[in-house]
């Protein structure tokens, strides 16, 4: 709690560049399918970050994120239907609806530690797939249309891309302020604290589930978010897209290229990944050729065999090894 | 009549729990003797059937007679990886040690769906075909076989580990890696015959279901999953309790699905993994 570093004027500076240039960056863009491609990279990164706040600050690796994802798709589209509610109250019910599962299934995850861990988030992900896929309420298999007519803000239904491009640039931008905060807080060092030592951290009187409860709360209530935006934007879900095991898989990855426990990583981590899968599409055909799958895969490997701290790490470690860097190269 | 329904349904859990409790096996071992999860065991399975499959569509050997082949497959793949990924994240943080075997996961599905294409693939005739009768109740051959082999291979380890030198030394650098080492058992060489041993049961099994299940390069993240709810329930790193606990699971699968509805079978078998975790966390026979 003591080092509450005064902000690096270096670093606040190429914030608002980065984000002066997402701002303007669909100004140089004509064709909706190139705006898109940026939509996806805002997607993945927004959950990226969430993810990270689990999985990166606190070192508990999910792999049922989709979870979190679906619920937050699901739920903001029955509220929409049902009740004709917008979504963006639709947004913060899923989110809440989230935590409320997050602390639930948590409880008895929590008991396992690391891989175990990992390993019952994709079984609670994977059960609740196959209930939403037999609900005769969600509509099972078949999934949920949002009906075309009502469009414009309330609604959260846009004719153009562009309006979709500053809904998500502002998730993202949300998302990380969250992060950031939680990594400046008291919060922040406890969850390395869980993560990097454990067992002293509990002799300190940190209580470990408490901590990690909170973690994932956090992480699956902003998951949530980005899946109401994803329902939004596609006016279609079903199990297979939003809970899918693939989905839990792609949220993971993305923070694990770019850069477990670093606020940026997950960023970097989605654009790499988000370019990869677009351009092995192009260069290789259809999907189900595998060829992205392979590509991501070698890179997570060589990421955790060199590694560990992701693209964002390496670019650190080139920096601390460049002439004339100094000490301003450290980034977390 | 229900009686004699309910007896298939037993039996046809039980011989899909003795495959289960193959899977797991080579699972639980790899983890009790250096406490990593194999996300990648699944894919394991996976490459067992396909070696199947292309012995039988390339050579016409039959996949009964490729077992022993499959075998000295797997077992090279998992000391590879061993040697190539698994090797270099041992001291490595559990986020690094998560993410190699994920990755791995994730490689072997792609390269299976780039080179064989994501096609469900059947093996038509085999060697073992056909139904046997016995009084009221009916099952398929390959089923049978494919259990009895389970059976067979899990005694085979289950002996290699308790009767012999090598295995003695393995179950000691699972108990104990310190003290192991001290003994002067190499540590790394146990290590490498873990995955290939582990890696070898999980194409066994591969290779035993493959006459009777559809072959495509996703089919592992089915197994990896009820295997891991039979390495909790069994207790993490025991042989013994993983050989258990596959049998319970297939029972609770197949009667799970035959009471409450088949498309809810492998939500029921990982529930009960959230079950043990808050009733009883060591599982049946866990060390911790």
């Amino acid at each position: 709690m003591s080092n509450r570093t005064v902000l690096d004027p270096r670093k606040a500076l190429g914030a608002v560049a980065l984000l002066a240039f997402a701002l303007l960056l669909p100004l140089g863009i004509t064709d909706p399918s190139r705006l898109n491609f940026f939509i996806l990279i805002l997607m993945g990164a927004q959950l990226g970050v969430a993810w990270n706040i689990v999985g990166g600050y606190a070192g508990q690796v999910s792999l049922g994120h989709a979870v979190f994802y679906g619920i937050g798709a699901y739920t903001s589209t029955m509220l929409a239907l049902s009740l004709g509610l917008s979504p963006w109250i639709g947004m913060l019910a899923g989110g809440l609806l989230a935590v409320v599962f997050s602390l639930a299934m948590g409880w008895p995850c929590f008991r396992l530690k690391g891989h175990y861990f990992a390993m019952a988030t994709i079984a609670v992900a994977e059960i609740v797939q196959i209930l939403v896929t037999n609900s005769e309420f969600l509509e099972g298999a078949v999934g949920l249309s949002l009906p075309l007519d009502r469009s414009g803000l309330a609604a959260m239904v846009f004719l153009s891309k562009l309006p979709y491009y500053y809904i998500i640039l502002g998730l993202l931008v949300v998302t990380v302020l969250v992060a950031w905060a939680i990594e400046r807080s008291h919060i922040g060092y406890y969850f390395r604290a869980i993560k990097d030592e454990p067992e002293a951290a509990r002799a300190l009187g940190v209580s470990l589930t408490r901590y990690k409860l909170i973690a994932l709360s956090v992480s699956a209530f902003l998951t949530a978010v980005g899946g109401s935006f994803y329902a939004q934007k596609e006016m279609f879900i079903d199990p297979g897209s939003v809970f899918a095991g693939a989905m839990s898989i792609k949220i993971a990855l993305v923070a694990i290229l770019g850069g477990v426990g670093t606020l940026m990583g997950p960023v970097l981590g989605a654009v790499i990944l988000i370019t990869i899968e677009e351009y092995s599409r192009t260069l290789f055909g259809s999907t189900g050729s595998g060829t992205d799958m392979i590509i991501y895969a070698m890179m997570i490997i060589l990421v955790a065999v060199f590694s560990p701290a992701g693209v964002m790490g390496l670019l650190q470690d080139l920096r601390r090894h460049l002439p004339g860097a100094g000490k301003t190269s450290e980034t977390r | 009549m229900t009686a004699d329904i309910l007896l298939q349904v037993l039996v046809s859990g039980l011989l899909i729990g003795l495959i289960y409790a193959l899977v797991a096996v080579g699972l639980t071992l790899i983890f009790g003797v250096m406490d990593i999860v194999n996300f990648a065991h699944g894919e394991f399975l996976m490459l067992g059937m396909y070696a199947s499959f292309w012995a039988f569509a390339l050579f016409h050997v039959d996949p009964v007679i490729a077992l022993p082949f499959t075998a000295l497959l797997l077992f090279a793949v998992g000391v590879i990886v061993y040697q190539t990924v698994i090797r270099r994240v041992l001291k490595a943080p559990m986020l690094s040690q998560i993410f190699a075997t994920f990755g791995l996961m994730i490689l072997l599905r792609g390269l299976a769906q780039f080179f064989w294409k994501p096609d469900h693939r059947l093996i038509p005739h085999s060697l073992v075909s056909g139904n046997i009768a016995l009084g009221p109740v009916q099952f398929g051959l390959p089923q049978v076989v494919a259990a009895l082999g389970a059976v067979g291979v899990t005694g085979a380890l289950w002996f290699f580990l308790h009767r012999t030198r090598l295995g003695t030394a393995l179950e000691a650098t699972a108990i104990d890696r310190e003290a192991a080492t001290l003994m002067g058992i190499d540590g790394q060489k146990m290590f490498a015959l873990a995955w290939g041993i582990g890696a070898a049961c999980a194409g066994l099994a591969g290779g035993l279901i493959a006459t009777f299940f559809p072959i495509f390069p996703e089919v592992g993240s089915n197994f990896i999953l009820i295997a891991f709810v039979v390495v909790v329930l069994g207790g993490f790193g025991s042989v013994t309790g993983a050989f258990l606990a596959g049998i319970i699971v297939g029972l609770i699968e197949v009667l799970g699905g035959f009471l409450i509805g088949p498309e809810y079978k492998t939500a029921i078998v990982l529930s009960l993994l959230l079950i043990v975790l808050l009733v009883r966390p060591k599982g049946l026979m866990g060390k911790a």
